[in-house]
């Protein structure tokens, strides 16, 4: 059997919440905005479609925020519960964005509350649009303060430590730190571009099932466009991520390049799987674009692995985390691009049953590629939890029972995650779109 | 002013804020799965249903507000509190994600299961009484350190009298302040039948929340003589507090002034928990850690302050509008549905 090893299980324990967690955050964070979107639409060109649209997203939306938040409370807890030691030291410096964080989360949850029930109290659409601003805003800025705590973990400043205590702290500095502008970025692109997807996949998954209702296509339309934008804007602010990691953590891109000498016209490797000897078989090897991506200079050196200490290295999976990610994401971008031009030009064959169903697999793979990239991103800074300050085993707790906890929590998050699906399947299963607008019209007494 | 005394004021305001709120909540789920056994579901649903509905999702926040905010402003009860209670607390957040979770999707989504109703009613109840642990332990006597780590001592705590005392004010009194609560909001709705069951509910739980109120004051003369001690010194706070309990007792039972007889409660509760929450003072877990030698540092401190001062800016006005949409509308607290 196992030897009972705590930071071994709080380090599973936290990777398994916020694996669950983030499926539900980031569509909590993108999906307000899209039914801002579709009601603001809905509105200027006088389209009930797209008011409906908005309105079924929310009423799935509610599920989905509601494991948002339950899970999201047990992070939160989790951090002082399996990371005493962590939080102890980091509470000092990081305080602020985490309780900025709630701010934003409680303005959004009194928004939504509001949106929710008055369905039936305003005459006017705009008014009742009003209400949706705060809703994305406080949502979007959730993401942007909790992932500047994040950002600090990989970067920290903003104190000194002298003689062992922690001195001279600026909270603003700590906040701002060198990984926010890009990681924030990425996470808000990211979040829309997912949603966007995910819900394009309902829609594309309506017509595959043969339900050609104009609505579906509207949805279908207008959330490929929205993803095709987010896509686009993900790939440039990737980028800019890959200059900020060869500059700031030069072995958490090596690592996820395999890229172990320092060298100039360093080439970008795909894929491929690793001998016995630590030599790269098999890979697909793209001259100077490792550079380009560090750099943007094809001839730059770039800082291989070897450069660091054996015992301060990232473990060479997230190569595989990096290429997932990076490879769904590059194939969204064409599919939506392709969608769009073919849309436009009258090409027939992306209304063809198998585009159909390339379409429905955006939402999934979108999922996927943010797990995967939130692995790169927490793998690839081991062994720390702060970096250049503490490891990850010093900050874990030394409690008992963290194994028994763990089992609780794989069981609540299996009966959530089922519970959530049939829920949302129930939910639209018994009230079809044809249906509830045939009860729209009727209550407008057009039948 | 101290900084310190700042933070964890407005902290204990929250945490009253959370206790409140909670209570009507935990409760309401509870009297929702009696009324099912007891034939009552028809009196009682719409008008427990039409309150919870748009504020489930903030009586959540105020807790995550509390904790993130003390962690905030004493980082040192991370390293205390987090390595000694991780089994109690990890229970509660499961008991709070079922129960959270389960309302939305069974309010929006799936049908009613009577089996999720007893279940939801009684996680209800099992919460206050786990996060409870929380005051308990702070009374000191229930950690001990253990190569400079805090560790719990399950046996001591399961076993003592305090525990038990501390648990049965948290159940009862969450069915006391909730019932109360449903009354005035059914004589708000109009709902006579409603209003005349949960008036019974509330005096039959005014006596328990007294009774195991008292009860534990004596358990701390044997626990924590200095704590009790510091009851003493401000023993009018405590006595003051019985008053309005009277106050709202009478005001039920003579079934007049319903509103006024729950800010009574309020106030009662108020005194009592800002009282013993002074008396409590300095300490955050007797013996080891006090507010001072956990505090932060002061300019994450004052930070946070202005942080605080800059979100209330924009929190009172949204919740002011929730109230005033949903608690305070009397068209739609009597489930009308006009537009306007």
């Amino acid at each position: 059997m196992w030897e009972y090893d705590p930071v071994f299980f709080s380090r599973t324990l936290t990777g398994l919440t916020l694996a669950f967690h983030i499926i539900y955050a980031t569509i909590g964070v993108g999906v307000p905005l899209m039914i801002a979107i579709a009601q603001w639409i809905g509105i200027k060109k006088n389209d009930e479609h797209y008011i409906l649209l908005a309105r079924r997203w929310t009423r799935g939306f509610v599920i989905t925020v509601a494991v948002g938040v339950v899970t999201g409370t047990a992070i939160g807890l989790q951090l002082s519960l399996l990371w005493p030691n962590f939080m102890e030291l980091a509470g000092h410096v990081i305080s602020l964005p985490l309780f900025m964080e709630t701010f934003a989360f409680f303005f959004e949850a009194i928004f939504l509350g509001i949106y929710l029930y008055t369905w039936d109290r305003f005459e006017n659409q705009k008014k009742h649009m009003l209400l949706l601003i705060p809703v994305a805003i406080g949502a979007s800025f959730s993401a942007f303060f909790i992932t500047m705590v994040n950002s600090f973990m990989n970067t920290p400043q903003g104190f000194d430590i002298v003689n062992g205590a922690l001195v001279n702290v600026d909270p603003i500095a700590a906040m701002f730190n060198p990984a926010t502008p890009t990681k924030v970025a990425h996470v808000l692109t990211t979040a829309y571009m997912t949603s966007a997807f995910i819900l394009a996949s309902i829609a594309a998954f309506h017509l595959l099932k043969g339900r050609n209702h104009i609505y579906h296509k509207k949805s279908l339309y207008l959330m490929m466009k929205v993803g095709l934008i987010f896509s686009i804007a993900t790939v440039i602010v990737g980028d800019f991520s890959g200059k900020f990691l060869a500059e700031y953590q030069p072995e958490k891109l090596a690592a996820a390049e395999w890229h172990f000498e320092t060298e100039e016209k360093a080439p970008l490797k795909m894929f491929g799987w690793l001998d016995d000897d630590g030599e790269v078989q098999g890979a697909i090897e793209i001259p100077f674009a490792l550079s380009i991506l560090a750099h943007s200079d094809p001839t730059s050196e770039v800082i291989g692995l070897n450069e660091f200490p054996e015992d301060e290295r990232p473990p060479l999976i997230v190569h595989y985390f990096f290429d997932i990610m990076v490879s769904i994401g590059v194939w969204l971008t064409l599919i939506s691009l392709l969608y769009w031009f073919a849309i436009g030009q009258g090409w027939r064959f992306v209304q063809k049953k198998f585009f159909n169903f390339l379409l429905v697999l955006t939402g999934p793979l979108a999922i996927i590629a943010i797990e995967m990239g939130w692995f790169y991103a927490e793998f690839g800074r081991q062994p720390w939890i702060l970096r250049g300050f503490m490891k990850t085993p010093e900050g874990a707790t030394t409690a008992g029972y963290v194994d028994t906890m763990l089992l609780l929590f794989v069981g609540l998050y299996i009966v959530l995650g089922t519970a959530s699906v049939i829920v949302l399947r129930k939910m639209f299963k018994k009230n079809p779109v044809e249906k509830e607008l045939a009860d729209h019209a009727r209550e407008r007494g057009e039948w | 002013m101290d900084l310190a005394i700042v933070g964890i004021s407005v902290l204990w305001l929250f945490l009253f804020g959370y206790i409140i709120i909670a209570s009507i909540d935990f409760g309401a789920g509870f009297f929702s799965a009696y009324s099912e056994l007891a034939h009552t579901k028809h009196i009682l649903h719409h008008i427990i249903q039409r309150y919870l509905s748009p504020v489930w999702e903030v009586t959540n926040v105020f807790l995550v507000f509390f904790f993130v905010g003390i962690v905030g402003f004493f980082p040192s009860t991370a390293f205390y509190y987090g390595t000694a209670l991780l089994v109690p607390v990890s229970i509660s957040i499961i008991l709070l994600a079922i129960r959270g979770s389960y309302y939305a999707f069974q309010t929006y989504g799936a049908k009613d299961s009577k089996v999720y109703i007893f279940l939801y009613g009684l996680a209800g109840l099992l919460i206050p009484a786990s996060l409870s642990i929380v005051l308990t332990i702070s009374e000191g006597g229930f950690v001990e350190m253990v190569n400079d780590a805090p560790k719990l001592m399950y046996g001591e705590l399961f076993f003592s009298p305090l525990t038990w005392s501390i648990v049965m004010l948290s159940v009862v009194s969450v069915l006391y302040i909730s019932a109360t609560f449903l009354t005035a909001y059914a004589d708000v709705a109009k709902d006579d039948k409603a209003r005349g069951l949960l008036r019974k509910y509330a005096l039959a739980w005014s006596g328990p929340t007294i009774l195991s109120a008292g009860l534990i004051i004596m358990q701390l003369q044997q626990h924590n003589a200095e704590h009790f001690q510091n009851i003493m010194d401000i023993w009018w706070v405590f006595a003051l507090s019985f008053v309005f309990f009277i106050v709202t007792v009478v005001l039920l039972w003579v079934k007049k002034y319903y509103s006024l007889a729950f800010w009574s409660l309020i106030i009662q509760f108020a005194l009592a928990f800002f009282g013993y929450g002074a008396s409590h003072y300095p300490y955050l877990l007797y013996p080891y850690l006090t507010i001072y030698d956990g505090f932060t540092n002061d300019a994450m401190a004052t930070a946070l302050i202005i942080a605080f001062i800059a979100g209330f800016a924009l929190l009172i006005p949204s919740l002011f509008l929730l109230a005033r949409l949903f608690l305070f509308n009397k068209r739609y607290v009597r489930g009308e549905k006009r537009r306007y």
